[in-house]
């Protein structure tokens, strides 16, 4: 059998399997929608609220977007920095990992109040969350370049430029690519949690304000359908995300290549 | 002895080379080595003798702690071709796009620089392959890049380190004959490293063998085979006789 068809074929066998179950569970049970709806309940509410839930998606994905390509440029640049200079990254690396490590639920607040346009505090909050991976990974990937290589590039006279332009950020490219898939997930999440904490995305409200909201309502089925369609969006970035890390490194990292053969 | 070797004044003059690491290790003790223009000399000795120390120094990748080392190469980049035991190719670049590393960090990436990169590619037999990328190729063929890139700028003295250690038999061999025949096309000096005494011996016109660490030079001598050397050349008695003897001051260059 096809492995790309098995690959499909089973999750998806799985999955409906287990909503099957969930739907006979429920009926069979008699638990009240408001404490579990049933399958069909959350599709009835997606099909019912879509449009509206739809445009509460766009407002949570710019915001992720625009975080994890914040994040990706800051992030490669600091790291470039990072491995241009080793008492820089020294100096400042620590920081990096307190920032990494604060809760952002506990710092969130703090950015609401100084950010005043809140796209733009939401956005910071996702960031933080999206920054670290890209950095830890793209500076161990800089500083990873093979050391007969970088003898030859010394023995053939080569700029600090060359060295960093033909050598160390291919090198790095896989790192970062891998790290780009991560943060992606981070910053969808990132911007969740900041919009919980902020309450409103102001005029506009992301998807997390309407999961409390039909929360608060006990609007569970609708509550439902808002996290079904955040995980598809989580699920949707990490696909796009690895497309472009497979189209990148195709030829030549062992990560995609062998892939290809399969 | 051999055939005539165009050693007037040698290419490069080693005294008293030694060199000691930040850790204390003493790797080289007094290196004495001299190599005439054309020579294909095999550096032989036990793992660990400082060989491939003595290669970086003489590339002028590491400094010596003591000791002269002249060049009468010019100091432009590309006059000195290295080969690494591993082929360290970079995997995101063609066949091609490896073999003209040195040019394109010259800034030489002109229609002169690809022809001779092609025809180095060709040289090294890879014709044909030269838009594979280096993880579609066998470790021989990569090895061969890996030779290729180290040729193409026409270096005066080329560096082998151990180059074909981790390849196959029936590859080493083939690779061994090529190697011969580039040498004999070109004429660069060679300096070779390897721990094969049959290897050495089939390449080269000289010979130096280095102690244990803390290494030095405790033979040097001609190799008294025939040119050129071919398939017949490992059957002769001339070849058997100087494999018998290099191994056997090779076993006393350990022993001491």
């Amino acid at each position: 059998m096809n492995r790309l068809w098995l690959r499909i074929t089973a999750p998806v066998t799985i999955g409906i399997m287990m909503l099957a179950l969930w739907e006979a569970a429920v009926r069979v049970s008699g638990v009240p929608v408001y404490i579990l709806p049933p399958p069909s309940a959350i599709a009835q509410s997606l099909w019912v609220d879509g449009p509206s839930l739809l445009g509460s998606l766009l407002v949570t994905l710019r915001i992720t977007l625009a975080a994890l390509a914040a994040a990706a440029i800051v992030g490669g640049v600091i790291s470039l920095v990072f491995s241009l200079s080793r008492i820089v990254e020294i100096s400042f690396f620590p920081y990096a990992v307190i920032l990494q490590v604060t809760p952002i639920v506990a710092i969130a607040p703090l950015i609401i109040i100084w950010v005043h346009t809140p796209f733009l505090a939401l956005l910071v909050c996702a960031w933080i969350v999206a920054f670290f991976p890209i950095v830890s990974n793209t500076t161990v990937g800089l500083n990873s370049a093979d050391r007969n290589l970088l003898a030859l590039f010394r023995l053939y006279g080569a700029s600090r430029a060359q060295v960093l332009w033909f050598l160390r950020i291919p090198t790095a490219l896989p790192y970062f690519l891998a790290a780009l898939r991560i943060s992606g997930g981070l910053a969808l999440i990132g911007a969740v949690v900041a919009e919980f904490v902020a309450g409103t995305g102001g005029a506009e409200t992301g998807l997390a304000y309407r999961i409390l909201e039909a929360g608060y309502r006990l609007a569970i089925p609708r509550l439902f359908a808002a996290l079904f369609l955040l995980s598809v969006t989580g699920i949707a970035i990490y696909l796009v995300l690895d497309f472009i890390s497979h189209r990148l490194l195709r030829h030549w990292h062992e990560s995609a290549a062998h892939q290809e053969e399969e | 002895m051999s055939d005539s070797i165009p050693s007037d004044a040698p290419i490069l003059k080693l005294s008293d080379v030694r060199k000691r690491f930040g850790s204390g290790v003493e790797a080289l003790a007094g290196v004495d080595l001299s190599i005439g223009r054309g020579e294909f000399l095999s550096i032989i000795g036990p793992s660990g003798c400082g060989k491939s120390t003595l290669l970086r120094i003489i590339a002028g990748l590491t400094p010596p702690s003591a000791g002269t080392c002249e060049l009468a190469v010019d100091h432009a980049p590309g006059r000195i071709g290295f080969v690494f035991q591993d082929p360290t190719l970079m995997p995101w670049s063609t066949v091609t796009g490896n073999v003209l590393l040195p040019f394109r960090i010259g800034r030489r990436n002109g229609p002169e620089a690809r022809e001779r990169t092609l025809a180095a590619v060709r040289a090294v037999g890879l014709g044909g392959f030269e838009g594979a990328y280096p993880h579609q190729l066998s470790g021989g063929m990569r090895m061969r890049v890996s030779i290729a890139r180290a040729l193409v700028t026409n270096p005066d003295l080329l560096l082998l380190d151990e180059p074909f250690a981790a390849l196959d038999e029936i590859t080493r061999m083939a690779l061994n004959d090529d190697l011969l025949r580039l040498w004999a096309e070109r004429r660069p000096t060679i300096l070779f490293v390897t721990h094969s005494v049959f290897e050495s011996v089939y390449l080269s016109t000289r010979i130096a063998v280095m102690s244990a660490r803390p290494g030095r030079v405790t033979a040097d001598f001609a190799v008294d085979v025939p040119q050129p050397r071919t398939r017949a050349t490992r059957m002769s008695t001339a070849y058997t006789a100087t494999c018998d003897e290099v191994s056997a001051i090779l076993a006393k260059a350990i022993a001491a």
